[in-house]
């Protein structure tokens, strides 16, 4: 293939929209519809003894409040998604609770009106008598078990899951040295600046359901709501527009607003649109990252890991909708970049009385990598080593790839990785970090991860030239920013040999690609990205097969080069692409110039009927592409902090990447994402906490008082790449989209431990937390 | 009030947000809310000139005054406005829907310093949330923003 557009820095093809405020949000649209407001519940556990709508349903301008007795689908339970045999006792809420709410901002009655300021007003009147249970918020309270989340769910164990590599209990008897270890590790909230909405609208005539929502998994949710309202896949269009951003939670399907708001529409017969509100998404939108792990590990004197036993409990939250997969990811990733001979893992999902977990950007990784780094710099302690030596002598080199850990991965097969180099990234990372800046209280931290990306089963793409020469491509997955409308159409426009500015491409919409999985798990370039290679090398191959006849050349002598298809060695002997498509349908009726060559009339008419067999009509084709395992993208982080000793003020001095997704479709908006990545780690780590207090209640459900990062917080980043591609797609690329975050706990932790002495063992911290530990310590 | 120049009806419903009655009574949707209390900057607008949170208003509070929204910064087929040309150079947006706030501010900032100081910078934009780009492309794209309006 050429390389023309792979790998440059192209500027975004979406952003002249997105800045004139033309952009496409879901709240954008539905002028006119009816609008919506949930009444939540304010327990975190309570028996509902009744709910009362009587007087909401009296209100002028209300039409319609629901509560699950008004609903067909009232008394079924909610989707699991990915079920697993270790998940025994799996559980999904309803679309609105009815006998028991397990988390405040449970959904219990849905109010629609003419807009959302009476939507709102009525929902204050819905009467619900709860009678308060006790409850369970911390993954510890869970495991004791003392009070159950779910009657019927013993211990609160939704699973539970033993693996093990090699033979732990014997290197670990044999090891010179032995320590137990403890971390602990935060929920925290993904937070896009868009929260989720919802508009539907449904056609009785042609009984059509179109829908579009805020979504990563658009696919999806045309497959859900097809089954519920007994339709056909065909009659349900979903549409996610322009997403404000994802970052995992949007991926989680379905919420309860995801049935209710179609259903309405059908219902009402009229446009319905919910929009949540920030509050509500602070306790409605799935969370993630709580865990705490019990670590024991062996090593021998030279700081190198025999054996690694962790035995971690996940706080799963009120129900287990996402299945199993984040404590299945953590487990896998904790070894990281290193070489752990003799492995354990085991793993509680626990149940508690707090919103229901799902993916939030890092999925499992930032907790175990901060685990494992933690652990390396305990043992570079133990052994008065310096960490980065520590590092070196554990990492699987360059030469050992494929590297086999052994334990399962999310996809259902074995973690292997497929290619990479950790040494180097450690070396460029230390090279770049450079000396250590003067004066007190300064630290130094540093962490390498491996990331599991570009997950199957698979994602496809449909391109198309238009007789115009112009190039539309399409696929299922949609963006929450990653820039898809530029990199995909690097992509095709390399293959079709055509400007980046010809090529439009369409993403998450089933009107135009209806297949597909979603965007998540860092996924996009690998499996969209490759799908739309090889569904623009079919088009190629087609428009060299059509120019070919036409050209009086042998398909093997021609190229695409500058919109054309050309004789090679012979620029002069070609054919524009947008005239091929005309070729490509032989037509009776002809538009858009250029026709007379394809009709039947036409001076050279090809022999045979105008379609032979096996050929459709078209310049344009449907390609798939599903990855035989995951591409392993890894990268290492490096800081140096200062930490103020009166005020446990946190100023990074430097912060460094040194990253390998594989090839790099745009290195732009490879810097884009990571800078974002970093950041949203930073936050993490050391600004945002989900405050829950005893009772089940967050204490800080507001952007007051969550203090996500503002500029003045977040350093400059600075960034370097190496490329190991990938063995396993023909891209050679791996995914890019979490890998800033997942270090970021492990790296400022080991920094702010540098500085201050204080042994770090929990995320997030915060100047209040420094302080109460230096209270501990003295 | 004057909305981009129009002369524009406050709405007969005193409840109702600026930035609601900009959204779903104009249909200038350019201006996003994120929060709805006044923290994330989505709904930046310019007031006379100066950026305020349009879901901290009524609309009837801005009777009589000049408003200003993403939409009137640049004609609809006409170049980028300064500040739009240089967010778009220095990818200075992903998702998009903290943008128009942040053009906003920044029109607003560089009014008040048209050559900014880093500091100037990072305050300037310090009432703004972004999720996705981790604002370092977005204080290049402010020091672009001056270099183009010069």
């Amino acid at each position: 293939m050429t390389t023309r557009w792979f790998g440059a820095p192209v500027q975004r093809v979406e952003d002249d929209r997105l800045l004139r405020g033309r952009g496409r949000f879901t709240d954008d649209f539905g002028d006119g519809a009816l609008e919506c407001c949930f009444v939540r519940s304010p327990y975190a556990h309570a028996r509902i003894r009744s709910i009362d709508a009587s007087a909401a349903r009296a209100m002028p301008g209300v039409v319609a409040v629901y509560t699950a007795a008004d609903l067909p689908f009232g008394g079924v339970d909610l989707p699991l998604l990915i079920p697993h045999p270790n998940l025994t006792h799996g559980r999904t809420q309803r679309c609105l609770a009815s006998e028991r709410v397990r988390y405040a901002g449970e959904a219990v009655a849905f109010v629609i009106a003419a807009s959302r300021y009476v939507a709102e007003d009525a929902a204050e009147l819905v009467e619900v008598d709860y009678e308060p249970l006790p409850v369970v918020i911390t993954p510890e309270a869970a495991l004791i078990a003392q009070h159950l989340v779910h009657d019927d769910v013993p211990g609160n164990v939704a699973a539970e899951m033993l693996q093990e590599v090699g033979d732990v209990d014997k290197a670990m008897r044999e090891a010179a040295h032995r320590e137990r270890l403890t971390f602990r590790y935060e929920r925290a909230a993904a937070s896009p600046m868009e929260g989720r909405a919802v508009w539907a609208r449904w056609s009785p005539g042609d009984r059509k359901l179109t829908v579009y929502d805020s979504t990563q998994s658009p696919t999806s949710i045309r497959g859900g709501l097809a089954v519920l309202f007994g339709l056909p896949e065909s009659n349900v269009e979903v549409i996610a527009p322009d997403v404000g951003g994802g970052f995992g939670p949007k991926i989680m399907l379905f919420y309860p607003d995801e049935l209710l708001v179609p259903y309405a529409a059908m219902q009402l017969r009229r446009p319905v649109k919910w929009t949540e509100d920030r509050q509500e998404h602070f306790t409605a939108v799935n969370q993630e990252r709580g865990q705490v792990h019990e670590v024991e590990v062996g090593f021998d004197g030279d700081g190198r890991v025999v054996a690694l036993s962790d035995d971690f409990i996940h706080d799963g939250g009120a129900y287990t909708p996402y299945g199993i997969i984040l404590p299945i990811i953590s487990a896998a990733q904790l070894p990281g970049p290193y070489r752990i001979p003799n492995y354990r893992v085991r793993f509680r999902d626990l149940y508690t009385n707090a919103t229901p977990t799902s993916p939030y950007r890092g999925a499992g990784r930032p907790h175990a990598c901060f685990v494992m780094e933690r652990t390396l710099d305990t043992i570079a302690a133990e052994l008065h080593l310096d960490r980065i030596e520590v590092r070196r002598r554990n990492l699987i080199q360059a030469s050992e790839f494929p590297y086999e850990v052994g334990v399962a991965w999310q996809d259902g097969n074995t973690v292997v990785y497929d290619s990479g180099d950790y040494p180097t990234l450690l070396e460029m990372a230390i090279a770049n970090l450079g000396t250590k800046p003067a004066g007190d209280n300064v630290g130094m931290g540093i962490g390498i991860y491996v990331e599991g990306t570009g997950v199957g089963p698979y994602e496809g793409a449909h391109v198309q030239v238009l007789v115009s020469g112009k190039v539309v491509a399409a696929t299922g997955i949609p963006s929450q920013g990653q820039a898809h409308a530029t990199v995909w159409a690097q992509v095709v426009a390399d293959e079709l040999g055509v400007e980046v500015g010809d090529v439009e491409v369409t993403s998450g919409d089933t009107r135009r690609f209806p297949w597909g999985v979603g965007t998540f798990a860092s996924r996009g370039a690998v499996t969209a990205g490759n799908a739309m290679h090889v569904a623009a090398r079919m088009v190629a191959d087609k428009a060299k097969l059509i120019a070919a006849d036409h050209l009086e050349a042998a398909v093997e002598d021609l190229e695409l080069v500058d919109g054309r298809v050309r004789v090679k060695g012979s620029p002069d002997r070609g054919i524009p692409l947008g005239a091929v498509a005309v070729l490509s349908n032989p037509v009776r009726y002809a538009f858009g110039g250029g026709t007379e060559a394809a009709t039947q009339f036409a001076a050279k008419p090809r022999e045979g009927p105008p379609l032979r067999d096996g050929e459709q009509p078209g310049l344009e084709a449907t390609g798939y592409y599903s990855p035989p395992g995951s591409t392993w993208a890894s990268g290492c982080h490096a800081a140096y902090v200062r930490v103020d000793p009166k005020t446990f003020r946190l100023e990074i001095l430097k912060y460094v990447v040194v990253h390998d997704c594989g090839r790099v479709i745009n290195p732009l908006v490879l810097q884009g994402q990571i800078e974002g990545g970093v950041a949203q780690g930073i936050g993490g780590a050391f600004y945002e906490r989900l405050a829950y207090d005893d009772d089940g209640q967050l204490r800080n459900a507001s952007f007051m008082e969550f203090l996500m990062p503002y500029a003045t917080e977040i350093p400059p980043i600075e960034i370097d790449h190496i490329e190991t591609p990938s063995p396993l797609n023909p891209l050679g690329v791996k995914g890019a989209g979490e890998a800033g975050v997942i270090p970021v706990g492990a790296v400022l932790a080991s920094a702010i431990e540098d500085a201050t002495g204080l042994k770090i063992t929990e995320m997030p911290l915060s100047p209040l937390k420094l302080y109460e530990l230096s209270m501990l310590r003295k | 009030m004057r909305v981009n120049g129009v002369e524009r009806a406050a709405p007969d419903d005193t409840r109702r947000l600026l930035s609601d009655h900009l959204r779903h009574n104009l249909g200038l949707t350019g201006t996003h809310v994120g929060c709805e209390h006044g923290v994330c900057g989505c709904c930046t607008v310019l007031l006379d000139g100066a950026p305020v949170r349009s879901c901290l208003m009524l609309a009837v509070q801005a009777e009589g005054h000049d408003v200003t929204t993403i939409e009137g910064l640049a004609r609809d087929g006409s170049a980028l406005h300064p500040v739009q040309q240089a967010f778009h150079e220095c990818h200075a947006l992903q998702c998009g829907f903290c943008t128009p706030g942040f053009v906003m501010s920044v029109v607003g900032l560089l009014a008040q310093h048209p050559h900014p100081t880093e500091q100037e910078v990072d305050e300037g934009i310090a009432g703004n949330l972004c999720r996705c780009t981790g604002y370092a492309s977005i204080r290049r794209a402010v020091t672009r923003a001056a270099e183009l309006s010069r």
